[in-house]
C-alpha cells in the first residue's frame, strides 16, 4: 500500500547513513530527542499510564538525561525492551541509554561491552508465596514449583541457589513479568520470584496482596543501574554525573522546589555552587551546558524525590529505602564530589 | 387404459384414483431428518452426539453473552453486578476497545484519523475487489487511497504523500512514453524518474516540514488492531510484487538469479517466521547503518515482507507450472520478447490460477502479524497479554477479550477468504 | 532473399549490444545482478564490521562450552544447571521435536476425522465440522496457544485441592483410579519404570510389533494364494500383550507402573505433562487438524464418484469404501499438502515461547541468548537447526511422495 513512502524512507534513509557519526552526545542534540529503552511494564519502575505517558523510577532518569542534555524533559523517546532485545537495541545504536533495571554484572560489563553508568537501585532477588502455602522460609521450598521472568539474572540465581541447597524445583520460565503474575495468581506455580522491588511493586497491584507473603531470603545482589555503549566516554560520563547530580542534589538538600532560587545567585556551599553551575565551569567540561544539573534535578527532582513518588512509602508499592539510603543515613548511595 | 375393459368388467375403475400423498415419513421434515440425521445406527449416535454438543456449547455460550455487563469500571464491579449469573464481563471492552483498536500510544483525540483511513477503505476497496462490475475510473478511488491512508495515520505534511505520488505518477508516464523501445529500458527509466522526484521532492518536504501538516504521529506509537492491519496490508502488497520477481527469477534460464531466488526462497521458508522476527529485533540493527531511524516496525515490516513473498512466489510458480507449454512456445512463435511474452500472455493466467494461493497466504500472513507481540510490540495480540491483563483493574478478564480477538480476526479473515471463493468463481473461464 | 545467407555483421562490439543483443543479453543482467548482490551484501557486512559493539565483542561460539547456569523442567536427557549451553541447546532441540512429532499424530488424526465427516450425509456433524474447520483456520495460532495455556491454568482444578491438608485430613480431591490427575500445574500420569532387566522387556516388545507385520504379511498371502481369510485384528492384538506379560511375570516384573505420589509441593514420581507442552500440542493439533481436514476433504472430493459407486455396486458397506477404496487414493491428493503442514507444525512449534515450553526458542533463541547476549552467534544457529530439519523432512517426504505416485505408463 505504501509502497513508495517505504522505498523513499529507505533511500533516505540510506542516504542519511553516509554521513553517520559515533558521538552519541552530538547525535542526541541534532536529533533533539533522546532515545532512552525500558521495560515493557513494571509499575513504580517504568509504565505507561492512561494517557500513554511514560512514569516511574527509571524513567525519570531518561528524563533527568533529557534535560541535562536539551533542556527539556519530555524530549525523550521510549522504547520498549524485553530481556532478550535490551542488549541489542543497545548495541546498534537503537537507544543511547538503557535504563530498565538491569543487574550489574562482570560479563555484561566486560564481555558485552557495555559501560555501567552507576547504580540507582540495589536489589535483590525475593520470593513471593501465598500465605496459604504455610511457607515462611525459602528454605521449605523443595520440590515446589516456582515461576521466573526469564530474561534476567533470576533464572541463574535461581539456578544457585537451589543446587547449593541441594533442593529441587520445577521452573515454569515466563516472558513478561505480567504473564507470570497471571500464572502465579491462577496457581499454576507455587512460589513466583524475581528482583524484591518487583515482587512488592506487583503485589500491591493484586486484589488482596495480604494474602501473598515475600519471604525473608534475599538470595542474590543485585545493583540495577542504567548503561550505556562501551566506547564512548564522553556520552558515558553525561549519564553517570546525571546520575550523582540527583544523588548529590539529596545529599546537599537541592530539591525540584528550591533548585531555581539556589541556582540563581551562589550559594554560601560551593559543591551546591558547582554542581548548579553558578561557580566553575564543570558543564562545559562535559560539552554541556553549565545549567545541565540544574535543569536535570528541576525536571524530576533530586534522588530521593524521585524515589519517594514513584515506589517509596507513600506510593502504592510502598518499598522501604534500606540499602538507597544516602551514606549518611546508613544507606549505600554516595556520589564522588563535584569539583 | 381404462377404455380396454370398459366394457368387459363392471368393477373396474373408469378413471384414475388421484395419487395418494406419500407416506407422512417420507415427506417434508420428516423425511429430511430421517435421510439426513437418522439413517441409520451409526448416524442417529453421531447426531445425537454432535445435539449433545451443540447443547453444551451453546449452555454456556448464550447466558455468557446475554447477562454479560457493558457497566463497570473494572473487575471488581463486574463482579459485583454479575453475581453467580455466568455472564460476561464485556465491561473490559467498554473501557478499553480504544486501546484494543489503536494501542496505548496512539494520542486519543487524533483516533478519528485511523477511523477515517478505515472507513475511507470501504470506498478504495469496492473498485479494486469488483473491479468487473464497476466503471474504470473509481480505480482512481483504490490508488490515491494508500497515500491519503498514510497521511491520515502518520500524519505529517500533506507535501510527503503528494511526493511520494506524484513520484510513482511520473515514472508511469515515462515507462509508458518509451515503452515502445523496450520494457527494460522504460522500466530503468521510469525508475529512475521516480527516484529523481523523490529526490527532489524530499529536498523540497525537507525544506517545508510545516507545510498543511497535521500532527504527525510516529510508528512506534501504532498499537492494537491497527497495527495488524497495518503490517498485514503493507506486507502483503510489498510481497506480491516481490513475489513474482521472485518466481520469474526461479523459473529463469540465468543461474546466478535462479540460485539467488532458490536460495533465498528456500531458506525463508525453511525457518519459523518468529526467528525472522528475532532477526529484525535483535540482529537486522548491526547491519543497518547506526543512525538511519529504522525503527522496529520498519525492520519488522522488511522481515515480514521477505518472507511472504517466499510464499507468494511458490504459489506464483505453482501457477506458471500448470500452464500448458503451448502457452509458453504460442508466444514465441509470435516473436514475442521475455518481458512480453510475460506481461501478455502468461503472467495473466499464471497470476488468475495463483489468486486461490495468493489470498491463502495472505490470511496465513495476516494471522501471522500477531507474532510481533512476541518481540514487544503492542499488537491486538499484545495489548491483551500486556498491559490489559496486568493491569490491576482488569486481571482475570481473559475470555471476553480473547473472544473480542478471536471475533475481530475470524471477521477478517473469513471474509477474505470468502471474496477469494466468489473471484475464483467469477474468473472461471473454462465451460465445464 | 539474401539475408538467409549473410554471415553475422562483423561490426564490432557496441555498447548497445549488451541490451539490444539477445546473444549478451543474458550475461549483461546477471553481471548487474550480481554486482547488486555483491554491493547488497557488501553494505550489510560493512555496516555490521563498523558497529562498534558488534566489532569488539566479535562472533565467538565458545559461549557453547561455558556452563548454562539455567534449570529447565522438561529434560529429555539428564541435564543440570552446570551442564554446557550446548547440552542446552540439544535439549531444546529435542523437545522441539517431541511437540512437532506429537502434534503432527494428532493433528492427522483430527484432520482425517474431520475431513472424512464433514463429508458425511448427517447434516448436524457436516455443520459441525465446518464450524470447526473454519473457526480454527481464521484465527491465528498465536491466540489459540495462549487461549489454551490459560485456560489450562484458570479451568483445571488446582493442585491444592490434591495437597494433604496440614492438619493431617484427607485432601478435597484424590488421584483419578490412583494414577491420573488433571491439575493447573500439569497432568500427571503413571510411568514405566524400568528395573535391570527392563531391556529384555523391550526387546520382547519390538519383536512383537515384528511379529504382527509377519502375521499380517502371511494373513494376505494366504488371502491372495489359496482365498482363505485369516483374521488379523485380534491375532494382532495378541501377539503384541500376550509375550511381554508373560515374559514381565517369568522375569518376577522387572517393568512395573509408578504412580504419581502426593509430596510436600506437587506428585512426585510418575510423570508429568507440563501446561505448557499440553497448550501447545493440543492447540497446534487443532489448528493445523483444521488445515488437515481441508485438505483431506479435497483429496476425497477429488476421487471420482464413480470409485464409490462401482465400490457400492460391488457390496461394500461405506465404512469400507471409504477405508478400502476412497482414501488410499484420495492419499495420493493428501500427502504433498500434508507434508507442508507437518513442516508447518514444526515451524510453529516455535511459539512455544508464548507458553514457556522450553524448545530450541525457549533454550537457544531465549534464556542463552539473554544470559550470553549473543544474539547474533543464538539465531544464526535457531537458524539453522530449523532450516536443516525443514529441508530434510521434505526431502524424505517428497522420496516417499514419489514412490506413491500414480505410475503411468
Amino acid at each position: 500500500m505504501k509502497k513508495s513512502v517505504f522505498l523513499g524512507t529507505v533511500a533516505a534513509a540510506g542516504l542519511a547513513a553516509v554521513g553517520a557519526s559515533a558521538q552519541t552526545l552530538s547525535d542526541v542534540q541534532e536529533r533533539g530527542t533522546l532515545n532512552c529503552g525500558v521495560t515493557t511494564g513494571v509499575p513504580g519502575f517504568a509504565e505507561p499510564d492512561a494517557d500513554g505517558v511514560w512514569q516511574g523510577f527509571d524513567v525519570a532518569v531518561c528524563r533527568a538525561v533529557a534535560a541535562a542534555v536539551l533542556g527539556d524533559p519530555t524530549a525523550v523517546t521510549f522504547v520498549p525492551t524485553t530481556g532478550k532485545t535490551r542488549f541489542t537495541a543497545l548495541a546498534s545504536g537503537e537507544i543511547d541509554v538503557l535504563a530498565r533495571n538491569t543487574t550489574w554484572t562482570f560479563s555484561r560489563d566486560t564481555d558485552l561491552k557495555f559501560d555501567f553508568t552507576g547504580i540507582n537501585y540495589y536489589d535483590g532477588q525475593g520470593f513471593m508465596v501465598p500465605a496459604s502455602l504455610g511457607v515462611s522460609s525459602a528454605t521449605e521450598l523443595d520440590g515446589a514449583t516456582i515461576c521466573i521472568q526469564t530474561g534476567t539474572t533470576t533464572e541463574l540465581n535461581l539456578a544457585d541457589y537451589f543446587r547449593v541447597n541441594n533442593m529441587s524445583y520445577e521452573p515454569v520460565p515466563i516472558e513478561t513479568g505480567s504473564e507470570s503474575v497471571q500464572q502465579y495468581l491462577a496457581g499454576a506455580c507455587d512460589v513466583y520470584t524475581t528482583d524484591r522491588s518487583a515482587l512488592a511493586a506487583q503485589r500491591a497491584g493484586f486484589a488482596n496482596p495480604d494474602d501473598h507473603v515475600i519471604l525473608p531470603e534475599t538470595i542474590s545482589k543485585e545493583p540495577l543501574g542504567p548503561l550505556v555503549r562501551h566506547g564512548d566516554s564522553e556520552w558515558f560520563d553525561i549519564v553517570k554525573w546525571t546520575l550523582n547530580a540527583l544523588i548529590a542534589a539529596e545529599e546537599y538538600g537541592v530539591t525540584s522546589e528550591n533548585v531555581e532560587e539556589m541556582a540563581s545567585a551562589p550559594t554560601d556551599n560551593p559543591e551546591i555552587n558547582r554542581l548548579l553551575g553558578t561557580e566553575g565551569e564543570l558543564g562545559s567540561m562535559m560539552g554541556l551546558e553549565n545549567s545541565w544539573a540544574k535543569n536535570a534535578i528541576a525536571a524530576v527532582g533530586n534522588y530521593g524525590e524521585v524515589f519517594d513518588e514513584n515506589i517509596g512509602d507513600d506510593t502504592a508499592i510502598g518499598l522501604a529505602r534500606g540499602l538507597n539510603a544516602q551514606y549518611t543515613e546508613g544507606g549505600l548511595l554516595y556520589a564522588p564530589p563535584f569539583r | 387404459m381404462s377404455d380396454t375393459h370398459a366394457q368387459s368388467v363392471a368393477f373396474v375403475r373408469r378413471s384414475e384414483i388421484p395419487p395418494a400423498p406419500p407416506p407422512a415419513r417420507e415427506t417434508g421434515a420428516v423425511k429430511w431428518v430421517r435421510e439426513n440425521l437418522f439413517s441409520g445406527a451409526f448416524n442417529s449416535i453421531m447426531t445425537i452426539v454432535g445435539l449433545l454438543i451443540v447443547f453444551y456449547l451453546l449452555s454456556g455460550l448464550i447466558p455468557w453473552i446475554l447477562n454479560g455487563t457493558w457497566e463497570g469500571s473494572d473487575i471488581r464491579d463486574c463482579r459485583e453486578i454479575l453475581g453467580n449469573s455466568g455472564g460476561g464481563c464485556f465491561a473490559v471492552l467498554a473501557e478499553r476497545w480504544p486501546q484494543l483498536l489503536f494501542g496505548f500510544q496512539y494520542p486519543d483525540y487524533l483516533r478519528w484519523r485511523p477511523t477515517l483511513a478505515f472507513v475511507l477503505l470501504a470506498v478504495a476497496l469496492p473498485p479494486a475487489l469488483f473491479a468487473m462490475y464497476l466503471p474504470r475510473w473509481t480505480l482512481a478511488a483504490t490508488a490515491l487511497y494508500p497515500f491519503a491512508a498514510y497521511w491520515l495515520i502518520w500524519g505529517g505534511t500533506i507535501l510527503a504523500p503528494v511526493v511520494a505520488a506524484l513520484g510513482i505518477l511520473a515514472g508511469y508516464l515515462v515507462f509508458k512514453a518509451i515503452e515502445k523501445r523496450g520494457f527494460v529500458t522504460a522500466l530503468a527509466a521510469g525508475a529512475a524518474t521516480a527516484f529523481i522526484v523523490w529526490w527532489i521532492g524530499g529536498l523540497i518536504v525537507g525544506e517545508f516540514p510545516r507545510m498543511l501538516s497535521i500532527e504527525p504521529v510516529p510508528s512506534r506509537q501504532m498499537g492494537g488492531f491497527m497495527l495488524n492491519l497495518i503490517l498485514g496490508v503493507i506486507c502483503v502488497s510489498l510481497s506480491i510484487p516481490l513475489g513474482i520477481v521472485l518466481a520469474l527469477g526461479r523459473q529463469s534460464r540465468l543461474p546466478i538469479v535462479k540460485g539467488f531466488c532458490v536460495v533465498f526462497i528456500e531458506f525463508v521458508r525453511g525457518v519459523p517466521l518468529i526467528t525472522l522476527l528475532f532477526v529484525a529485533n535483535v540482529v537486522l540493527a548491526y547491519f543497518l547503518p547506526p543512525d538511519a531511524n529504522f525503527d522496529l516496525i520498519i525492520r519488522v515490516i522488511i522481515m515480514i515482507t521477505m518472507f511472504a513473498s517466499a510464499y507468494i512466489a511458490e504459489v506464483i510458480r505453482g501457477g506458471l507450472a500448470a500452464l500448458p507449454k503451448g502457452q509458453y512456445e504460442a508466444a514465441d512463435s509470435l516473436g514475442l520478447d521475455y518481458p512480453q511474452a510475460m506481461r501478455l500472455i502468461i503472467l495473466p493466467q499464471a497470476l488468475k490460477i495463483s489468486i486461490p494461493g495468493i489470498v491463502n497466504v495472505a490470511v496465513g500472513l495476516f494471522k501471522d502479524t500477531t507474532l510481533v507481540s512476541v518481540i514487544s510490540m503492542f499488537d491486538l495480540v499484545g495489548m491483551i497479554r500486556g498491559p490489559i491483563l496486568s493491569s490491576t483493574d482488569w486481571v482475570g478478564v481473559y475470555w471476553e477479550l480473547w473472544a473480542f480477538a478471536c471475533l475481530l480476526f475470524f471477521v477478517v479473515c473469513y471474509g477474505i477468504s470468502q471474496y477469494s471463493q466468489w473471484l475464483e468463481r467469477q474468473l472461471t473461464t473454462d465451460h465445464r | 532473399m539474401t539475408t538467409m545467407s549473410d554471415p553475422p555483421r562483423a561490426d564490432g562490439f557496441r555498447v548497445s549490444k549488451l541490451i539490444n543483443d539477445t546473444r549478451y543479453r543474458s550475461y549483461t543482467f546477471q553481471f548487474i545482478a550480481l554486482v547488486l548482490l555483491i554491493l547488497g551484501f557488501g553494505w550489510l557486512i560493512n555496516n555490521a564490521i563498523n558497529n562498534p559493539v558488534l566489532r569488539e565483542a566479535g562472533i565467538d561460539f565458545t559461549f557453547l562450552q561455558a556452563p548454562a547456569g539455567y534449570d529447565i523442567n522438561q529434560q529429555p536427557i539428564s541435564y543440570d544447571s552446570q551442564d554446557t549451553h550446548l547440552r542446552a541447546t540439544i535439549i531444546g532441540a529435542i523437545n522441539t521435536l517431541i511437540v512437532a512429532f506429537l502434534a503432527c499424530v494428532t493433528a492427522t488424526i483430527l484432520g482425517v476425522i474431520a475431513g472424512v465427516l464433514r463429508l458425511s450425509n448427517n447434516w448436524i456433524i457436516k455443520k459441525l465440522m465446518a464450524v470447526y474447520v473454519e473457526l480454527f483456520r481464521n484465527i491465528p495460532v498465536l491466540i489459540w496457544i495462549i487461549i489454551i495455556f490459560t485456560v489450562a491454568a484458570n479451568t483445571f482444578p488446582p493442585i491444592s485441592e490434591f495437597r494433604i491438608p496440614r492438619d493431617g485430613s484427607d485432601p478435597e480431591r484424590g488421584l483419578l483410579f490412583g494414577m491420573f490427575a488433571a491439575t493447573n500445574q500439569g497432568v500427571f500420569i503413571p510411568r514405566l519404570d524400568f528395573a535391570e532387566q527392563g531391556w529384555i522387556i523391550a526387546a520382547v516388545a519390538l519383536a512383537s510389533v515384528a511379529g504382527v507385520f509377519c502375521w499380517r504379511a502371511f494373513a494376505r498371502k494366504e488371502l491372495y494364494e489359496k482365498g482363505r481369510e485369516l483374521p488379523v485384528f485380534w491375532p494382532s492384538l495378541l501377539i503384541l500383550i500376550l509375550p511381554v506379560v508373560i515374559v514381565n511375570f517369568a522375569l518376577g516384573s522387572p517393568v512395573g507402573i509408578e504412580n504419581p505420589e502426593m509430596g510436600r509441593f506437587r506428585f512426585e514420581g510418575g510423570f508429568l505433562l507440563r501446561p505448557s507442552l499440553i497448550s501447545l500440542w493440543f492447540a497446534l493439533s487443532v489448528y493445523t487438524g483444521a488445515f488437515i481436514a481441508e485438505n483431506v476433504r479435497a483429496g476425497i472430493l477429488a476421487v471420482s464418484k464413480g470409485q464409490t459407486e462401482a465400490a457400492a455396486a460391488l457390496g461394500l458397506r461405506p465404512g469400507r469404501i471409504m477405508s478400502l477404496v476412497v482414501l488410499p487414493q484420495a492419499l495420493r491428493v493428501i500427502i504433498p499438502p500434508l507434508i507442508s503442514q507437518y513442516l508447518n507444525i514444526t515451524k510453529n512449534t516455535s511459539l512455544a515461547i508464548a507458553v514457556g515450553y522450553m524448545d530450541l526458542t525457549g533454550t537457544l533463541g531465549g534464556i542463552t541468548l539473554n544470559q550470553t547476549g549473543r544474539a547474533l552467534e543464538c539465531i544464526l544457529l535457531l537458524m539453522l537447526f530449523y532450516l536443516t530439519f525443514s529441508l530434510a523432512i521434505s526431502a524424505i517426504m517428497n522420496i516417499y511422495n514419489r514412490s506413491v505416485a500414480l505410475k503411468e505408463r
